[in-house]
């Protein structure tokens, strides 16, 4: 379309929007929209973001295979999804359209550097002729605003390279799609002077670039049009916006402060689990000690050393990293020393897609060792959910003197949300002991079990406890060597009785919706949101379901073998080919009904809500 | 690896080698060369001061790696290739423990070989000792990577055709702080070695030459034999010139960059030979010494490099340290950074 007429600026109040910022990887997308979810959480929106970019760092510039992009879900009510379809898309050249399109609603605002348009652009994206002159985005709000032209003129008189004026150019967008949106400059304007501070001529050059897009927007004909998304009426609190792995690692650090313990990283870097590294090996103040291990395995057993030396041992890692795991977890196993192996999926099998979000690992993290080698497993459900889940995961490895597998995915890992931020003394303390000399005697076993059968996590240090483990089998009690095999029964039967035990320790599993009825939809990690959205929606359609979100998924809680046959079908929704479902079938004998999908995307709320409204035809 | 003792005196029992022997019995092959290392290293320990709960001892999968149940001390008999990955991460969060590694050719250097090499490249604070007996013995036979070529093993009927690593050649290769070797039935000197590597602080390498009796017998007979032993070894001292032999009338000379084997007189007097230097700061001279094999040259055993360098667990907790004296973690504070906003 073009905008011919001058009209007088209105602002329609509308409940919430989803844009989605794209471009070439290295246009800064997701800067754009990290900026974009910080302004509108700042607004008091709810947010729920999408990054999605591709593995390679610098993809050929112009491919469609270098494509970036980042999309914000922000509304005046409380969301789970970064939303099915995009109301308002910024594409930065024509692979960004060409790849992204399908996406935008109908009548939906469209906005391109029309620069970028040019033959070797178009050429690259596979377009014979030019979608802003041929017609072909008739049915959208087009605004074709020649970006690097403006952002060149804005920062002209600063004197710096082509290379660097055009380096602003997200900046611009930026400016432009927060006058649509009616938002505030001034969390940019502040983060600038923060990251750009040293750089005053760059920090200059952005000021101007985003000055000039959102100038644009306001006194130009070409938009008419501004839209305001009012706060949301979020449950009273503080809040900061936050990413899954940033929930994950202040959740760490919490634990250990709460357990009164000292926390140990051992981790090699891997996609999309590095920036839990990044952000503990911050935190030294806390007592934190991250170590950057030569290899995935190094960094598991590392963590079983510092478990046996008494730390909160930890080890992070994605899919392939956790195979070569393997045989570290099966000694944290077999020493029963509680440290946490967290698994933030991502495309398999192999390397798969590093970028892209799976939640195909959970047969690997049931059974993924040699032997009979059972470990609890607990699941994220959301970014901020995160947080919560690491405090979980550490309890019950301390209570129950094991090893637990946390699993979050790529998704959750760089999605953000508002995160209610808690008060200190509200948060429960954990009580960890280690035996001392005095009150064991003459003789210490280390292998003598408590109620709950865990074992007396003995420090190095204590006199007269010392004590050798390893990975072979254990006599019951005295933990020496044994080939016994009545006592490898008893001790494979043991072990598996202990990470039983923690159904007993962890909350009824809950159902949102009808006590009964036709469908329930069961489901785990990050498919969360586009599951309760979905139910909610079949619900408004008339549809008797209900919803419950696993957060234990080895144990199960207790009660759900009950739940799962209170109604006529029971749904499992999964990005893999169904391995909950395999789980749930074989534990209850229910004739659970899959919905799966592995295309590197979380699922849409219309495609569930679709395969409900089909399950009670 | 250092062994700083905090304890008041007096206040420490006087320990015997018995004292550290733990209750298991000990389940190598009668004969099998690592019963005199075991037997060396109860008598060094009680020696340096260290509590028995304050030791800790890590292995990983092998004949060797049986030594921590036979300790009275703290262990961990890991798995195969990662003990000192294990180390690393003990060491780290708990610096005041004494920490030994013990480990063989096959677990140290062939599936182990990257622990091994970082571990010695970060001068962590541990004792690693490598017995190197040039075969697989738990496994029953198979060649190692230190068999030499040629080597008839049941993996290898018709011979190996490897070319084998020198342990001290890969640690002094990745600047090992502290680098010796010794020989499991040379009871004293492998007992002053131990001593020398506890002593040390950063990491430290020892190489013990340890006969197999079962799967690879006398593959060290010309180092430990009474009769050649002093033609085929050389015992480093640091300051002395390197002089072998029955008769000491033989040295190793410098020619070029290339060690040469000379006869002491006829012109050529000890000032001409080569110096041992345990304390030069650059490998080199340290590495020539590893590459001196048997039979073009004597093998030097001893001491051959003990530097001063942080080490990693040191550096470590100095970063932890001042980060807290800067400012003590706060949750409140961390839990509210950045940008935040309420909703009332």
């Amino acid at each position: 379309m073009s905008a011919t007429s001058a009209v007088a600026k209105e602002i329609s109040e509308i409940p919430s929007a989803t844009v989605r910022f794209c471009g070439d990887s290295g246009d800064g997308m997701q800067l754009a929209g990290t900026q974009f979810t910080n302004t509108s959480a700042l607004a008091g929106n709810d947010v729920a973001t999408f990054p999605d970019f591709p593995a390679e760092i610098r993809a050929p510039r112009g491919t469609k295979a270098g494509v970036s992009g980042f999309q914000i879900h922000f509304a005046s009510e409380e969301i789970f999804t970064p939303g099915d379809q995009v109301d308002a898309l910024v594409a930065m050249n024509p692979a960004a359209l060409v790849t992204n399109l399908a996406d935008l609603v109908p009548g939906g605002i469209l906005i391109l550097n029309s620069e970028a348009f040019d033959d070797k652009g178009l050429k690259q994206a596979g377009y014979a002729t030019n979608p802003i002159e041929d017609g072909s985005l008739e049915g959208y709000q087009l605004f074709s605003v020649d970006m690097t032209k403006l952002t060149r003129l804005a920062v002209e008189s600063l004197n710096l390279g082509v290379k660097e004026s055009d380096r602003c150019r997200n900046f611009y967008a930026m400016g432009l799609v927060f006058w649509l949106y009616d938002r505030s400059m001034e969390p940019t304007l502040r983060y600038i002077e923060d990251k750009f501070g040293k750089r005053p001529e760059i920090a200059e050059a952005n000021r101007r670039a985003l000055t000039a897009g959102f100038n644009y927007g306001e006194t130009t004909d070409a938009l008419h049009s501004q839209y305001r998304v009012a706060p949301a009426k979020l449950k009273p609190g503080q809040y900061r916006n936050i990413t899954g792995n940033q929930a994950l690692a202040i959740g760490l650090v919490a634990a250990a402060k709460l357990s009164g313990k000292e926390l140990f990283l051992g981790s090699y870097p891997i996609t999309p689990a590095s920036d839990i590294l990044h952000d503990l090996s911050r935190h030294k103040n806390f007592g934190v000690r991250t170590f950057q291990a030569e290899d995935e395995i190094a960094a598991v057993t590392s963590a079983i050393g510092a478990a046996f030396g008494g730390a909160m041992a930890i080890t992070t890692s994605s899919g392939p990293g956790i195979a070569l795991k393997g045989e570290g977890m099966g000694l944290a196993v077999m020493t029963e020393l509680p440290m946490l192996i967290i698994n933030v999926q991502r495309g398999g099998p192999s390397t798969g897609l590093p970028t892209k979000t799976e939640q195909a690992d959970l047969m690997q993290a049931m059974y993924g060792r040699n032997g009979e080698c059972p470990m609890p497993i607990i699941a994220c459900r959301s970014p901020a959910d995160c947080f919560e889940v690491a405090i979980e995961a550490w309890r019950i490895a301390a209570r129950f003197m094991t090893p637990v597998m946390l699993l979050s995915d790529g998704y959750i890992a760089n999605g953000a949300e508002p995160w209610r931020i808690p008060q200190v003394d509200a948060l429960p303390t954990m009580e960890i002991r280690h035996p001392s000399a005095s009150e064991n005697g003459d003789e210490f076993h280390p292998y003598e079990r408590n109620e709950r059968l865990s074992r007396p996590w003995a420090l190095p240090g204590t006199p007269g406890l010392m004590h050798r483990i390893g990975g072979l089998e254990k006599q019951d009690i005295t933990g020496n060597v044994s080939y016994d095999p009545i006592n490898h029964q008893h001790m494979v039967d043991t072990r598996a009785a202990k990470v039983a035990a923690v159904a007993n320790d962890v909350p009824l599993q809950e159902v949102d919706g009808p006590e009964t009825g036709d469908v329930l939809v069961l489901s785990w990690g990050g498919t969360y949101g586009a599951c309760a959205t979905a139910v909610t929606r079949a619900r408004q359609l008339g549809t008797s379901v209900a919803h419950a979100h696993l957060r234990y998924l080895n144990p199960f809680p207790r009660n759900l073998g009950e739940i799962v046959k209170r109604y006529k079908k029971v749904l499992v929704p999964e990005l893999n080919k169904g391995q909950l479902i395999m789980l749930v079938r074989h534990k209850f004998l229910v004739d659970a009904i899959g919905l799966n999908k592995v295309q590197g995307k979380p699922f849409t709320v219309a495609e569930i809500v679709s395969k409900i409204q089909e399950l009670v035809k | 690896m250092s062994t700083d003792t905090q304890q008041p005196s007096g206040s420490l029992p006087v320990l015997q080698a018995a004292d550290f022997a733990s209750d298991q019995e000990v389940r190598w092959c009668p004969g099998c060369g690592d019963y005199s290392i075991l037997a060396q290293m109860k008598k060094v320990l009680p020696t340096l001061g260290v509590p028995r709960e304050n030791t800790v001892f890590i292995s990983g999968i092998g004949c060797s790696s049986r030594f921590p149940y036979y300790m009275n001390t703290y262990g961990i008999h890991s798995i195969h290739g990662r003990a000192p990955a294990v180390a690393t991460g003990l060491k780290l969060t708990r610096p005041e423990l004494s920490v030994w590694v013990i480990t063989g050719d096959g677990d140290a250097l062939s599936i182990g070989g990257n622990h091994l090499m970082h571990a010695i490249r970060r001068n962590l604070d541990i004792n690693i000792v490598l017995f190197n007996n040039r075969i697989y013995g738990l496994t029953k036979g198979q060649y190692s990577p230190t068999s030499p070529l040629g080597k008839v093993t049941k993996s290898t009927p018709f011979g190996s055709v490897e070319n084998p690593l020198h342990p001290l050649s890969i640690a002094i290769g990745c600047e090992a702080t502290f680098v010796a070797r010794s020989i499991d039935v040379h009871i004293k000197h492998l007992g002053m070695v131990l001593k020398r590597a506890a002593e040390h602080r950063g990491v430290s390498f020892v190489e013990v030459y340890q006969n197999c009796n079962v799967f690879n017998d006398g593959a060290f007979d010309y180092a430990t034999d009474r009769s050649q032993k002093s033609d085929t070894t050389i015992e480093l001292e640091h300051g002395k010139p390197l002089i072998f032999g029955k008769e000491r009338n033989k040295g190793i000379r410098l020619n070029g960059m290339d060690p040469e084997v000379v006869e002491l007189g006829k012109g050529i007097s000890e000032d001409d030979l080569l110096f041992h230097d345990e304390k030069s700061t650059e490998p080199t001279l340290a590495y020539l010494l590893s590459r001196m094999t048997h039979p073009e040259f004597p093998e030097p055993i001893g001491v051959f490099r003990d530097v001063d360098r942080p080490s990693y667990d040191s550096l470590v907790n100095a970063q932890v340290r001042d980060a807290r004296a800067k400012r003590e973690g706060d949750l409140t504070a961390l839990f509210n950074a950045g940008d935040t906003w309420t909703v009332n």
